[in-house]
């Protein structure tokens, strides 16, 4: 006879997902709720710097465009939480602690979208990252969260696409939207590529998330990914890589690239970087703002229970 | 009605109602982010693409008549606030999620019959986009009447809200059932509406709602109107400031 | 936005004419019919479905795996319900 330990060890070896009613360790459970709820806050913070040029957007193609994908955002952080939620803790406590600063979301989100360009790097290289990282999980042990990301990455192939044709469209712009073009890839190209986290060397949950198959491969299998695809794209732009170390390692078949300020990274992860504060202010804002929408539909509703329960009683 | 143009009336038209979709749309993306709980949050960005998807379609067919290499892009971006010819309750400011609820049931309940007459249109263009808007209606009009039924007879703060926000945008609803003279002619050539004749069935259809709701229907002492001559409210100057800041910076450039 | 007040509702979406409801996540609303809506706005934004289902996830009795043996084990032994248990000459095993 197998300790359920052993079953689900068994199951995590066996590629067999892991469902929301089987036992699970303890460890293996706040594992997930820590990083799929920090994935779901993400998102929902994600919308944030994007949204910002919503009402701004130069055409009206761009403009749904750019508000098709915010929402989609939306709708991701929401199958997100959804899939947390399975692991039996409320949407409710985890947005609590996100606004407290207790949990965490992708620090990418703390830099500021400046100009246009941001709006074409941001999908291009933020959600590029976001990609490669996502089809990775695609394969993760927990079925929810599986299934969860499946979803999304078929959704947000668009997104990165929509982000590269902006910055096609300004690569071949004008003198000033050319260089637009360039100031935001030298500004987001370094933050992208912390996106994937410390070297694993470094990675506080890696081993563990790998061991029990929540993370499919490394922070730095996935980040080289990253940076081989990206050199071509860079290349068809005609633009500068930001990258001035970066060599094509033959013995490797990847390319070296010069190393990332991790100063820098931990810096905004410990909650200074430009729009740390901001992003969680603008959370709670629109939170507190809507507490009494939300009163107002539960008063309703108690209400028209009553009125039902009443009518019963009447006849 | 000799020298009346009917193909510049109806591609003065088609811009109006194009203005109208266009700065509604912009003012519920305002919501984006900042919607009340996230489910609401993408329901409200559905409905902004909605209006965006719906100024695309006039401006595309008001350039189209123009026939001078115009996009629908000239139209939204290139034009000044004394061009734009929306009608005002569009461009006030989204407000509070009761202010932009209460407008949504009033103008929502004016499309529902609007709407069903412009598809009748003789201009087959027209009478296209506003069958495929009709469907987009029904089901906005489904939202703001509930959300007005749950906020009006929901708290008494709600309910405040709610009625204030009635209050104040209520003198902006007289406009929608203008017609200058211009669109009275196209509404006798078959290409336009009466507008004049859907205020009783709209009125009967929100005082309804709002009385269903425990709101009070507001009195008709007061009119504000100008958004078919270009006189607009203080508003629609920052939101087009805005929307075309990028055209104003970098002008003549493609995006 | 959190929705501390409001139901958790699991979201049941049927694809295409002729196939099942298939389970694909959950939302927060404050009644059914409210549901059903963001149910369309957030599960099929891309046209994904022609029918939608939503059942308030309180509401549904979900068997336990230590009742698995019970359950589905006893089935084991019924390999004469699938169509692969019979094994037909080639000419007419397209059936």
């Amino acid at each position: 006879m197998m300790t359920p330990e052993q079953n689900f060890m068994r199951k995590i070896e066996a590629e067999e997902k892991i469902e929301p009613k089987d036992w699970m360790p303890e460890a293996y459970r706040q594992n997930l709720i820590r990083q799929i709820s920090q994935h779901a806050h993400s998102e929902v913070i994600g919308m944030q710097p994007e949204g910002n040029w919503i009402t701004r957007a130069p055409s009206l193609r761009r403009k749904a465009v750019l508000l098709s994908k915010v929402q989609d955002e939306g709708g991701h952080g929401l199958y997100l939480y959804s899939a947390t939620e399975t692991l039996g803790v409320k949407r409710a406590d985890l947005i609590a602690a996100m606004q407290s600063g207790e949990a965490k979301y992708a620090s990418i989100f703390n830099y500021p979208t400046q100009t246009w360009a941001d709006i074409g790097a941001i999908g291009w290289l933020v959600d590029g990252a976001a990609i490669v990282n996502q089809i990775s999980l695609q394969r993760t042990s927990y079925g929810p969260y599986s299934r969860a990301m499946i979803r999304i990455c078929k959704e947000e192939s668009f997104h990165q696409r929509q982000g590269y044709e902006l910055m096609i469209a300004l690569a071949h712009g004008s003198p000033a939207q050319k260089a637009m073009a360039q100031d935001a890839l030298n500004r987001f190209y370094w933050p992208a590529l912390m996106m994937f986290g410390p070297h694993d060397a470094e990675s506080a949950h890696s081993a563990k998330s790998m061991t029990w198959k929540i993370k499919r491969e490394t922070n730095d299998d996935l980040r080289q990914k990253f940076i081989d695809q990206t050199v071509p794209q860079i290349e068809f732009l005609g633009l500068v890589h930001p990258d001035q170390d970066l060599k094509w390692n033959a013995e490797r078949g990847h390319y070296d690239s010069g190393e990332i300020d991790w100063k820098e990274f931990y810096n905004v992860i410990n909650g200074n970087g430009h729009c740390n504060r901001q992003r969680v202010e603008h959370h709670i804002r629109a939170h507190e703002e809507g507490a009494w929408v939300r009163d107002a539909m539960t008063a309703y509703n108690a209400k028209q229970r009553a009125k039902t329960t009443e009518q019963r009683q009447a006849a | 009605m000799s020298d009346f143009n009917l193909k510049a009336a109806t591609q003065e038209y088609a811009t109006r109602l194009g203005d109208d979709a266009v700065v509604l749309g912009h003012r519920l993306s305002e919501w984006t982010s900042n919607g009340p709980f996230l489910e609401e949050d993408i329901a409200l960005s559905n409905v902004a693409l909605d209006y965006i998807g719906r100024a695309r379609m006039y401006y595309t067919y008001a350039a189209e008549l123009a026939g001078n290499g115009k996009t629908e892009d000239d139209f939204a971006y290139t034009r000044d606030m004394r061009e734009y010819r929306n009608l005002l309750i569009h461009e006030l400011p989204r407000g509070d999620f009761a202010y932009t609820m209460v407008r949504q049931l009033l103008v929502d309940v004016f499309n529902t019959y609007y709407l069903p007459e412009l598809a009748k249109s003789a201009d087959s263009t027209l009478a296209g986009i506003a069958q495929k808007a009709i469907k987009e209606t029904r089901y906005h009009l489904r939202r703001s009447h509930e959300w007005t039924l749950r906020l009006g007879d929901g708290t008494e703060a709600s309910h405040q809200r709610m009625q204030r926000a009635l209050e104040s945008l209520w003198g902006y609803t007289h406009e929608l059932f203008d017609a200058d003279p211009l669109e009275l002619q196209l509404a006798d050539a078959g290409i336009g509406v009466h507008n004049a004749a859907l205020r009783p069935t709209w009125l009967a259809q929100v005082s309804a709602i709002l009385t269903e709701a425990t709101l009070t229907v507001p009195k008709d002492d007061w009119a504000v109107r100008g958004g078919r001559v270009g006189y607009h409210t203080e508003n629609l100057g920052h939101l087009l400031n805005d929307m075309q800041f990028l055209h104003r910076a970098y002008p003549g450039c493609q995006w | 936005m959190a929705t501390d007040n409001l139901e958790l509702y699991e979201v049941f979406v049927r694809a295409r004419r002729g196939l099942d409801h298939k389970h694909v996540g959950s939302l927060h609303a404050q009644d059914a019919e409210q549901a059903l809506e963001y149910a369309r706005d957030v599960y099929t934004r891309r046209s994904e479905g022609v029918s939608i289902w939503v059942v308030r996830s309180r509401d549904i009795c979900a068997s336990q795996e230590d009742d698995s043996e019970s359950f589905y084990d006893p089935s084991d032994d019924k390999p004469y319900r699938h169509a692969t248990y019979y094994q037909l000459p080639e000419a007419v095993n397209n059936m």
